[in-house]
C-alpha cells in the first residue's frame, strides 16, 4: 500500500533557495524560537531579557532587508511565489520597525500590567514574521499561510489582559470576526484556482486578464477575496470589529493591529489587485470604490460621536483605511501612482497613528483610562506629550507641514490623475472627508489646550524611557516626512508590474 | 551682498521667524523677557532683510519675479523650491514684515490671558513664516503648504488666549479654511495633470506657477477650468472671506486675542485675495471671465451685507470684523473687473485695509483692556478721558471710511471706478450695477463708522467708567507699536503712487499673458496713473 503511494509520489526535487532572500524571514525565525526557548528554559528567570531579545531580533532582521535593498536585485524564489523586489523590502521595513517600536511601547506596559511576557514577545514576533513573509508571498497558499501567521499570533495577544472581561470580548470578536473573513478568502481563492488551475498569482493574472466580459466565478472569485481583506483592513461595512477589538486589547497591541496588521492587509490586497487581479479592473475597481467612499465617510461621521480615545482612533483608522483604498480604486488606470500613493500612506500612516496610541498609553500611565475627557487640560501637567499629540493628530488630519498631508496628498494625485469621473468625485470625496476629520481631531487639541485639568489634578507624569524613545521616534520621522515629503516620495517609488507575466 | 540677496534674500526673510521661534523652543518658559526679545529680535530682522529687499527691488522690471530660487525640493511630483518677488507680491510682504514687529511690540507687556508669553510668541513666529512665504512661494505645492501653515498656529491662537467662546470659533475658523483649502488642492493637482504646452501639445506635468501662468490654461477644456477654477474660488473665496462664506469671520475676530485679530485683519485675509490674483486668475482666464459676474455679485452682497451687519452690532469687535467683509468685497470688486485699473485697485485695497483694520483691532484691544467690555453702549466719551486714544481711533475711522487724502480712499474709489468698464468679455451691465451698490455701500460704511466713533468717544463718560482709574491715554508702548501705521495710512493716502507704481507693471504683466486688455478701460488706467504720479 505504502510502495504503492511511493509510486505515485513524483521524485522530490529539492527547490533552489536563495539563502539571501530568505534571510529576513530566518533571522526572525531565529529569534521567535529563541524567545520561545528562553521562556521554556528559564521561565520567570528570563523576563526581563526577552522584550531586549525580541528587540534585538528585529534589529538583527533589519540588516538583510538593508543588503537585500543595497543589492537591490529582484530576487524570485519557489517559482515566483516568494518575490523580494523594492516593494516588499520597503513594506518589510515597514512592519519590522512598527514591530520595534510596538516592543517599545510593550516594555513597560507588560511588565507593570504583571502579565507574562515571554509567550508575549513570542507572538509578537511571530505575527511580524507573517507579515514579512505576506510582503513577499505572490501565491494564493502563501498569501492564506503568511495571513493565518499573522493573524492567529494576533487574536491570542488581543486577549492579553485576561482578567478583564472587555480583552476577552475583544479577542473573542477578533477571532471570529477574522476566522470568519478568512473563510470567505479561502472561498474566493478556491474560485479563483478553480478557474484559472494555478496558485501562482502571475498564472492567475494570465488565464483571467484576457479581453472580453470575467466569466462568474472570476468575478465571484475577485470579490470574496476583496472582502476578505476588506475585515483585515477594517474597511466599512466590515469594520465592526475594530473599535471593540481596539478598545479591550491591551494599548500596545492595539497600536500594532491598527498599523501593522491593517498594513498587512493592504499588501496583501496590493499583491493580489497589482498581480492577480491586474487588467480586470472592472471588476475591482467598483468594489473598492464603494469600500473606500464607504470607510471614509462612515468611519469619520462615527468618530465625531466618540468620547473614548482608543475607539475614536479605532474609527478615524477606519476613515484613513478609506483614503488608502481610495488609490486603488483607479489602481487600472494609474496602476504606478496608485501604487505609490498607497504604499506612502501606509508608511507615513505608521509613524503617526504608532506616535497617537504612544501618547495614549503614556497619558493612561496616569489617568488610568482613555477618557477624552480627561485629555482635557494636558498641556498642565505634561506639556511634552501635548505638542506631541497635537503633531500627531494634526498629521492624521492632514495639515501642512506635518507628515499626513504629503500621503493625503498623494492619494488625491493618483485618483485626479485618473482623469475619471469616478476619481475626481473620489477626489472630492477625500476633500470633505479631510474636513470632517479635522473636527475631532482638532477638538482634541482644544481640549488638551484650552480646557482647565478635571480637579485641577497637575500632578506630571513619569514616562518611561522607552515610551519616550518610542514618541522620539515617530514625531521626528511624522515631521520629517512632512517637511522632506522627497523622502517618501522616493523610497516609494516602487512598481509591482514587473511580476505580471514573469 | 546682491548676490547673497538674489540667491539667498527670499529663504531668509521666510525663515527667519522660524528659526527665531527653534531657538525659543530650547529656552525655559519662565524666561519670558527673553522670549520676548528673540521673537521681536528675529522679526525686525526679518524687517530689515525686507527693506534691504525693497532697496534691492529693481522697480524698473517691477512686472518680472526677482529674487528668484529655484532648487529641486520634491522631485518624485516635479515640485520645485521656487520663491521669488514681483510688483504684486512685494507690498504684501512688506506689509507683512512691517505689521508682525509692532505686533510684538505690542505683545510687551499684553501677553494674553492664560499667560504662557513662550507659546504664544512661537505661535506668532510660525504664521509669520507661513504668511511670507505664501507671497513668495512660486510653485504650487509651497504656496499650499504655506498657505496652511498659518492654519494651526492662527488655531491655537484663538482656542487658547481666546474669549469666551473660543472653542466654537476656533473650530469654526478651523474648519472653514480647511474646506476651501482641500478643494483648492483638488484644483492645483487637475492643473497639473492636465495642463499642456500650447505649442507643442505636451502634458507639462509641472507645478512651476511661471509656466503655468505663461500657458494660463491652454489645452484644458472649458467645463474642467470652471471645475478647477470653482475649487480654487472656493479655497480662497473663504479665506478673503466672500460672502456667504464669511460666518466664520466674525466669530473668529472677536474671539481672538488682540494680537491674532490684527494678524488676521491685515494680513490672514489677504492670502485669499492674492491667491486669486497670482493664481486663480492668471492661470484659469477663460473660466474666471465666467466666473466673474458671480464673484463681483458676491462681492457686492458682501458689501452691502456686511455694511447692515455692522449698524446691528453692539460689540465693537464683531463691528470691525462685519466692516472688514465689507471691505475686503470692494477688493474682490476690483478683481472681478479683471482690468489692470481693478487688480491695482484691489492691491491696493489689501495694503490699505491691512493697516487700517490691523489698526482698529489694536484700538479695540486697547479699549477692551481699559473698559474690560467692548460693548458699544456702554462705552463713551473716550475724547474726554484718553483724548489720544479716541482720536487715533477718529483718524482710523476715517481712513476706513474711505476719506480722500488717507490710503483707504485709493482702495475703494479706483474698485468702484473700475466696475463702470470691466474687462472684455464680461457684462457691462451687471458691472455698472454693482457699481451703483458698491457705491451705496460707501455711504453705509460713513454711517456705521460714524455712529461708532460718536457712540464710543464723543459725548460724557457714561457713569460706570467715569472715575476709573484704569482708563489711561495711549502708552508708550502702544505708541510705538501704532505710529509707523498710522504714519503709513497718512503717507500712502497722499502718495498713493507708491504703491501703485510698483504693482502695476506686475499686474499689467500677468493679465497681458491672459487677458487682451480692455481697450475701453486703458485710457481710463493710464489718465488714472497721471494723477497718482506714475
Amino acid at each position: 500500500m505504502l510502495a504503492l503511494l511511493a509510486q505515485q509520489v513524483p521524485d522530490f526535487v529539492r527547490p533552489d533557495i536563495d539563502w539571501h532572500a530568505a534571510a529576513p524571514e530566518l533571522t526572525l525565525l531565529t529569534f521567535g524560537a529563541l524567545v520561545t526557548m528562553m521562556d521554556i528554559v528559564w521561565l520567570e528567570k528570563g523576563r526581563k531579557l526577552t522584550s531586549i531579545v525580541a528587540s534585538i531580533g528585529l534589529l538583527a532582521t533589519m540588516v538583510p532587508i538593508i543588503t537585500l535593498a543595497v543589492d537591490g536585485a529582484d530576487r524570485s524564489m519557489f517559482g515566483g511565489a516568494f518575490v523580494v523586489d523594492d516593494y516588499a523590502l520597503i513594506m518589510k521595513a515597514v512592519f519590522i520597525l512598527t514591530g520595534y517600536v510596538v516592543i517599545l511601547l510593550s516594555t513597560n506596559y507588560i511588565a507593570e500590567g504583571d502579565y507574562w511576557e515571554n509567550e508575549y514577545y513570542g507572538l509578537l514576533l511571530s505575527s511580524i514574521l507573517g507579515m514579512i513573509l505576506m510582503a513577499s508571498a505572490r501565491d494564493l497558499i502563501t498569501i492564506f499561510v503568511a495571513l493565518e501567521l499573522l493573524s492567529i499570533p494576533a487574536y491570542m495577544l488581543a486577549t492579553w489582559r485576561k482578567r478583564d472581561l472587555k480583552s476577552n470580548e475583544a479577542g473573542m470578536k477578533y477571532y471570529l470576526m477574522g476566522v470568519f473573513a478568512s473563510a470567505i478568502m479561502l472561498y474566493g481563492m478556491s474560485l479563483l484556482y478553480g478557474g484559472s488551475g494555478s496558485t501562482l498569482l502571475t498564472d492567475i493574472n494570465e488565464s483571467i486578464s484576457g479581453p472580453g466580459d470575467p466569466s462568474a466565478v472570476v468575478v465571484l472569485g475577485i470579490i470574496f477575496v476583496i472582502v476578505g481583506f476588506a475585515f483585515k483592513v477594517s474597511a466599512v461595512p466590515f469594520h465592526t470589529w475594530a473599535p471593540d477589538t481596539y478598545e479591550g486589547a491591551p494599548t500596545p497591541i492595539t497600536a500594532f493591529l491598527s498599523v501593522a496588521s491593517k498594513a498587512a492587509g493592504f499588501v496583501a490586497l496590493m499583491n493580489m489587485l497589482f498581480v492577480g487581479f491586474f487588467g480586470r479592473d472592472d471588476v475591482y475597481e467598483p468594489v473598492i470604490w464603494i469600500l473606500a467612499a464607504l470607510s471614509m465617510t462612515v468611519g469619520n461621521l462615527i468618530a465625531l460621536r466618540q468620547t473614548n480615545m482608543v475607539r475614536l482612533l479605532a474609527y478615524s483608522g477606519v476613515a484613513q483605511a478609506g483614503y488608502m483604498l481610495a488609490p486603488l480604486a483607479v489602481a487600472g488606470d494609474v496602476p504606478d501612482s496608485a501604487l505609490a500613493a498607497t504604499v506612502g500612506y501606509l508608511v507615513i500612516y505608521a509613524a503617526m497613528n504608532l506616535g497617537a496610541f504612544a501618547v495614549v498609553i503614556a497619558v493612561a500611565r496616569k489617568t488610568r483610562t482613555a477618557e477624552i475627557d480627561d485629555y482635557r487640560g494636558l498641556f498642565h501637567w505634561a506639556p511634552g506629550l501635548t505638542v506631541a499629540m497635537t503633531v500627531f493628530l494634526f498629521a492624521l488630519a492632514g495639515i501642512p507641514p506635518l507628515g499626513g498631508w504629503w500621503a493625503k496628498f498623494r492619494i488625491m494625485g493618483a485618483v485626479i490623475e485618473a482623469n475619471t469621473a469616478a476619481g475626481v468625485v473620489m477626489g472630492i470625496f477625500v476633500a470633505v472627508n479631510s474636513v470632517i476629520a479635522l473636527y475631532y481631531y482638532a477638538r482634541i487639541g482644544v481640549k488638551m489646550w484650552a480646557e482647565p485639568a478635571p480637579d485641577d489634578d497637575t500632578a506630571p507624569v513619569r514616562v518611561p524611557v522607552s515610551l519616550t524613545s518610542a514618541l522620539v521616534l515617530t514625531a521626528a520621522a511624522t515631521i520629517a516626512f512632512g517637511v522632506l515629503p522627497g523622502l517618501v516620495g522616493e523610497v516609494t517609488k516602487v512598481s509591482l508590474l514587473a511580476g505580471v507575466g514573469g | 551682498m546682491t548676490d547673497f540677496l538674489n540667491d539667498w534674500g527670499l529663504t531668509a526673510i521666510t525663515f527667519v521667524p522660524l528659526a527665531g521661534a527653534l531657538v525659543m523652543m530650547l529656552i525655559p518658559r519662565d524666561n519670558e523677557g527673553a522670549h520676548k526679545q528673540i521673537s521681536l529680535g528675529a522679526s525686525l530682522l526679518a524687517l530689515a532683510l525686507g527693506v534691504v529687499l525693497l532697496f534691492d527691488f529693481d522697480y524698473g522690471s517691477a512686472g518680472s519675479l526677482q529674487f528668484v530660487t529655484d532648487e529641486k525640493w520634491i522631485e518624485v511630483i516635479n515640485s520645485r523650491y521656487i520663491l521669488g518677488l514681483d510688483g504684486m507680491s512685494l507690498p504684501l510682504m512688506a506689509l507683512t514684515v512691517l505689521v508682525m514687529p509692532l505686533v510684538f511690540i505690542y505683545s510687551w507687556n499684553h501677553i494674553p490671558e492664560p499667560g504662557n508669553g513662550k507659546a504664544f510668541l512661537i505661535l506668532m513666529l510660525i504664521l509669520e513664516t507661513g504668511m511670507i512665504g505664501t507671497f513668495v512661494a512660486q510653485d504650487l505645492i509651497l504656496f499650499f503648504v504655506f498657505f496652511e501653515v498659518v492654519l494651526l498656529p492662527m488655531f491655537f491662537m484663538i482656542a487658547v488666549w481666546g474669549g469666551p467662546n473660543r472653542r466654537y470659533a476656533s473650530l469654526k475658523f478651523f474648519l472653514f479654511t480647511l474646506f476651501g483649502s482641500a478643494l483648492m488642492l483638488l484644483g492645483f493637482l487637475a492643473l497639473f495633470f492636465l495642463s499642456k504646452d500650447p505649442a507643442t501639445g505636451e502634458l507639462l506635468r509641472t507645478f512651476d506657477m511661471r509656466a503655468l501662468t505663461d500657458v494660463a490654461g491652454a489645452g484644458i477644456v472649458r467645463s474642467s477650468q470652471l471645475l478647477i477654477f470653482g475649487g480654487m474660488f472656493l479655497g480662497f473665496g473663504i479665506k478673503v472671506p466672500l460672502f456667504p462664506f464669511h460666518t466664520w469671520l466674525p466669530d473668529a475676530h472677536t474671539e481672538a486675542p488682540t494680537q491674532g485679530s490684527v494678524i488676521l485683519a491685515a494680513i490672514l485675509l489677504k492670502l485669499g485675495t492674492y491667491g486669486f490674483i497670482r493664481i486663480a486668475i492668471p492661470m484659469l482666464p477663460e473660466a474666471a471671465e465666467a466666473w466673474a459676474p458671480w464673484i463681483g455679485l458676491l462681492a457686492v452682497i458682501g458689501i452691502i451685507y456686511g455694511a447692515l451687519g455692522c449698524l446691528a452690532q453692539t460689540d465693537m469687535k464683531r463691528l470691525i470684523a462685519f466692516s472688514s467683509v465689507a471691505h475686503m468685497g470692494f477688493v474682490m470688486l476690483g478683481i472681478a473687473t479683471l482690468t489692470d485699473f481693478g487688480i491695482n485697485a484691489a492691491i491696493f485695497g489689501m495694503v490699505a485695509h491691512g493697516l487700517i483694520t490691523g489698526m482698529l483691532f489694536f484700538v479695540a484691544g486697547s479699549v477692551k483692556e481699559r473698559y474690560h467690555t467692548l460693548d458699544i453702549g456702554r462705552l463713551g466719551g473716550m475724547l474726554i478721558q484718553a483724548p489720544r486714544l479716541g482720536w487715533i481711533l477718529g483718524f482710523i475711522t476715517m481712513a476706513s471710511l474711505g476719506l480722500p487724502g488717507l490710503a483707504g480712499f485709493w482702495g475703494e474709489f479706483p474698485a468702484i471706478l473700475a466696475a463702470y468698464q470691466p474687462a472684455n468679455g464680461i457684462p457691462v451691465e451687471t458691472f455698472r450695477t454693482y457699481m451703483v451698490i458698491a457705491a451705496v455701500g460707501t455711504v453705509l460704511a460713513a454711517g456705521y463708522l460714524l455712529w461708532l466713533l460718536q457712540r464710543t468717544a464723543m459725548g460724557e463718560p457714561s457713569e460706570e467708567f467715569a472715575d476709573d482709574p484704569n482708563i489711561t491715554d495711549v502708552s508708550r508702548i502702544e505708541w510705538i507699536a501704532w505710529t509707523p501705521m498710522l504714519a503709513l495710512i497718512l503717507v500712502f493716502g497722499v502718495a498713493p503712487g507708491l504703491i501703485f507704481e510698483i504693482t502695476d507693471p506686475a499686474v499689467v504683466e500677468s493679465l497681458n499673458n491672459c487677458l487682451q486688455l480692455p481697450a475701453g478701460c486703458e485710457g481710463v488706467a493710464e489718465a488714472t496713473q497721471a494723477a497718482f504720479g506714475g
